[in-house]
């Protein structure tokens, strides 16, 4: 048997420097804010008083990416960290140059693991054309020039990088520098806090609602409340009189099949105020042709799955399509039935699934817009302001050199920012009533219409050795049809070193848009692999933690937080009636996550999670504080949906679709203990930090509840477990 | 209809319906864009301003039911970001995307007002009506301890 090296120790290659970015194209669009001062590169400016503003491309949404990619700038120029500024980067010069930026995708907890050799690669190089820039002006030679924190010295000269700013961005450099190694740093690795805080304690954080145009109206949206249903008529007239109304436009789907980011089918009220067109469109008569979707409910789609797990799957294959090659996608696949029938002792799983859900950002979906003959103007949020602006430039039929994306603050993203058709209908109602417009989604059409983390089912068998360990494993996981390969990510590739491995994978039909949401497929499936893992071991008469170290050996990773697991958490499966102690691992973008819980179940069946203790290692991290709050939120998101989560569909549509009948986790339900410790390898590579600390939390706490209760709960939300 | 509204301490007049939610008027009609809509059903905090010293929702309050009274909203707790709750939400670095933290501030003034310096329980109390997606609660528990703290000295 032999193992791949893991995916992630492949990025780590591309971490040292040389790469050439887009230098110097002016822009008279540059950020007001930006007017006196130089700019070197199209990341960074300069002023007079040696304040750095560093233009941010990807999106703002509470993970710090406003204070990651000026860190990773900053490192290189070497400027002290309280001159630095951030600036949002300008999505119509991004556009329009080339791809400027490389890109604006925000996501994947990417911006640093994968953005860092380019973005630290312009700090680099605008420190070394002010060295140049000095080294001329001095004329001396440029190993004789150091910049440090903001300030160039040969000998007895010197000066601010503020001085050299406008010299500097005229140089052309012969070669690039390299971005410096691990090792190196001065700034990155250490705890800062992120830059936009404090704006966000007045209330002077600017989001897509807050936006004013003048001359303004609002709209109020209703798209079919059953997915990819359509819009058959309006009546108008019906409420045209009602305070403020101006005018209903009718949204025209781009496509038949629209992809997640396409315009759909949709109606809108626009009126003086926000709360009158919502008004006026809740009283407005409409038709829908509902569609196929009408027929399916979550009822539905579970009776699919289950009679599904009752046969065959297909089996998931390597890429190049062989079966049992590499520990990626299985180990001899075809044995596995064979082993299974003739196995001695056969665990068979019972089927566990989790539900759909959906983002709900605190930050309703909003969008401005002014679509003038010559020129439009957007404000949005999305998590790829690039593809926005393309998007809406395509749909209106301009060039984009005249459309302009402002990118605002993100009221929460989680991969829900993708998804996202807002300021698609923003454009269409400003385009079709000539004015600048503010669209709103109403929490209800927010849920109803959100491009949703999909729901999975799955099970297992597996034929266990002499010595308790399983000798053959098969996973049957389903999917649905429209993003299926959310259903085999955390699954294909679980890291646990059984001889003999099958996945297989099914699908159901679903009519109901589906995106990225917060560590998508692994948040769910972890739930499943990782209390699979419990019964296994449980069944083997091992200790699950043991069971894990051993099923990892030589998993540098892997063994680096299960051992601070073992040595940190006061690990133990024997609490006492009514309390108990639960740990998962689930590996996702590069890194891995332990969680070990420790709840306490009333007699009455209340669960009361008491402690939940993280150890994350991510290899690298630039900002240990930011880690450190983003395990935590992560955490926080995945136990809301443990505890309180589940959308439920009925004939076709949502039906609770605000934060009464879709409750969210708030401050009385939230541990009093949560612990992050970072464990780092710290040589190796770079794994993201925004999502992975979700999905071990609610295996940890089933599996904690396991060890109090004696019931194993096998779907979510855990409130509705009868235990 | 003209309705006259005190916001911050300052007498405004505006022309709305008297049956608007209080949260528009502060918004579309006031220009104060910091007070958040979340739910518009009283359910996330997110509206939350202080009238006559309670926290209210100001999602579900008609406007006209707000007249005569004190109306406090993120924009007037403090000149400077200065407050004790702002500052130690500072400090501790509470927000991450933000959009709930007017909400969550104001929730937490009204409580230091009537409560300077409460438990864990009375804050989970307090806090019980604002939502917070990114999670942000263990933070902003500590920073209401911490700004209770300062506000002593
Ligand atoms: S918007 Fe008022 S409570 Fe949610
Ligand atoms: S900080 Fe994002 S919802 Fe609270």
């Amino acid at each position: 048997m032999k193992f791949t090296r893991r995916n992630f120790l492949k990025v780590s290659a591309t971490a040292a420097g040389g790469l050439v970015i887009g230098f110097h194209m002016p822009s008279k669009a540059q950020a007001e804010g930006l007017a006196s001062s130089t700019e070197i590169n199209a990341w960074l400016s300069i002023d007079a008083d040696n304040i750095v503003s560093i233009a941010t491309p990807q999106t703002e949404m509470g993970q710090g990416a406003f204070t990651a990619v000026p860190m990773m700038v900053a490192e290189e120029l070497d400027v002290p960290w309280e001159n630095v500024r951030h600036v949002f980067a300008d999505a119509n010069r991004h556009v329009n140059n080339g791809d400027l930026y490389t890109t604006t995708m925000t996501g994947g907890s990417m911006t640093v693991s994968r953005r860092h050799p380019y973005i630290m690669q312009a700090g680099a190089s605008a420190r070394e054309r002010l060295r140049q820039a000095a080294a001329t002006r001095w004329n001396v030679s440029l190993d004789q020039v150091v910049a440090k924190q903001g300030m160039l010295s040969a000998g007895d000269k010197q000066g601010t990088y503020g001085e050299f700013a406008a010299d500097a961005a005229a140089v052309t450099l012969e070669e690039e520098p390299k971005i410096k190694p691990y090792g190196d740093w001065w700034l990155l690795g250490t705890d800062v806090k992120r830059l936009d805080v404090a704006l966000k304690t007045n209330g002077t954080a600017v989001f897509p609602i807050d936006v004013e145009v003048p001359g303004m109206v609002y709209a109020a949206v209703a798209a079919c409340p059953v997915p990819e249903g359509k819009l058959v008529s309006f009546d108008f007239d019906a409420i045209k009189d009602m305070p403020g109304v101006i005018q209903a436009v009718e949204l025209k789907q781009t496509k038949d099949t629209p992809s997640f980011t396409d315009l759909r089918s949709a109606v809108a009220v626009v009126a003086e105020s926000w709360y009158q067109a919502k008004n006026a469109l809740s009283a407005m008569p409409i038709v829908w042709d509902f569609g196929r979707g009408a027929s399916i409910s979550y009822e539905s789609q579970t009776a699919e799955a289950l009679s599904l797990l009752a046969g065959t799957g297909t089996v998931l294959r390597d890429e190049e399509g062989n079966p049992g090659k590499g520990i990626d996608k299985g180990v001899n696949q075809d044995d596995v039935p064979g082993l299974l029938e003739a196995a001695t002792k056969l665990v068979v799983g019972e089927v566990y699934s989790r539900p759909f859900e959906a983002h709900a950002t605190m930050m309703p979906p909003a969008a401005v817009a002014d679509v003038k003959e010559d020129r439009v103007d957007i404000w949005t949020f999305t998590q790829d302001i690039g593809r926005s602006l393309h998007e809406v430039a395509d749909q209106l039929g301009r060039d984009t050199a005249n459309v302009h994306l402002h990118q605002t603050y993100l009221g929460g993203g989680f991969g829900g920012g993708f998804n996202m058709d807002v300021h698609r209908q923003a454009a269409a109602i400003s385009a079709a009533i000539g004015k600048p417009v503010k669209v709103i989604r109403s929490r209800e059409e927010d849920i109803a219409g959100d491009s949703q983390r999909p729901p999975v089912w799955g099970t297992y068998k597996a034929a266990l050795g002499e010595d308790g360990l399983p000798t053959a494993l098969m996973t049957h996981f389903v999917g649905e049809e429209k993003m299926p390969n959310f259903a085999r990510s955390s699954v294909a590739n679980m890291p646990y070193l059984v001889p003999n491995l099958r996945h297989e994978l099914s699908i159901i039909q679903n009519h109901v848009p589906i995106g990225y949401h917060r560590a998508p497929g692994a948040n769910s499936n972890g739930f499943i692999i990782e209390q699979m893992v419990d019964e296994l071991a449980q069944a083997g008469d091992w200790d699950p933690l043991e069971w894990r170290l051993k099923l990892t050996e030589g998993n540098e990773p892997w063994q680096r937080v299960l051992l601070a697991m073992k040595e940190k958490s006061g690990w133990t499966t024997d609490m006492g009636k009514g309390e108990g102690m639960g740990l998962a691992v689930v590996e996702s973008h590069g890194t891995v996550a332990g969680c070990v819980a420790t709840v306490s179940v009333s007699r009455r069946g209340q669960i009361y999670v008491d402690r939940l203790q993280y150890f994350l290692n991510s290899g690298y991290v630039i900002n240990p504080l930011n880690a450190i709050e983003q395990a935590e939120s992560s955490a926080i998101w995945e136990l809301s949906h443990a505890m309180f989560g589940g959308l439920d569909l009925r004939d076709g549509r949502f039906v609770n679709t605000n934060f009464d009948s879709y409750p969210m986790l708030r401050m009385p339900d939230t541990p009093p203990v949560i612990e992050v410790e970072l464990v780092n390898s710290e040589d190796q590579w770079w794994g993201g930090l925004g999502e992975p600390a979700g999905p071990p939390t609610p295996p940890a706490i089933a599996n904690a509840i396991f060890y109090a209760t004696g019931t194993r709960v096998r779907t979510t939300p855990f409130t509705k477990a009868a235990l | 209809m003209a309705i006259s509204l005190n916001i911050n301490g300052k007498d405004i007049s505006i022309d709305a319906d008297p049956q608007m939610p209080l949260l528009w008027a502060i918004r579309e009609k006031a220009g104060l864009n910091g007070t958040k809509f979340g739910c518009g059903i009283a359910q996330c905090g997110a509206c939350m301003v202080i009238v006559d010293g309670a926290a209210v929702r100001s999602c579900n309050t008609p406007v006209a039911s707000a007249v005569g009274k004190a109306i406090r909203t993120i924009e007037g707790i403090s000149e400077n970001n200065d407050h004790p709750v702002q500052v130690a939400w500072q400090e501790l670095t509470v927000p991450q995307c933000g959009y709930c933290q007017s909400g969550q501030i104001m929730s937490a003034v009204a409580l230091l007002e009537r409560t300077p310096n409460p438990s864990d329980t009375e804050i989970d109390k307090s806090m019980a009506g604002n939502i917070c997606r990114c999670g942000t609660y263990p933070r902003i528990r500590a920073a209401i301890h911490q700004a209770a703290e300062a506000s002593k000295d």
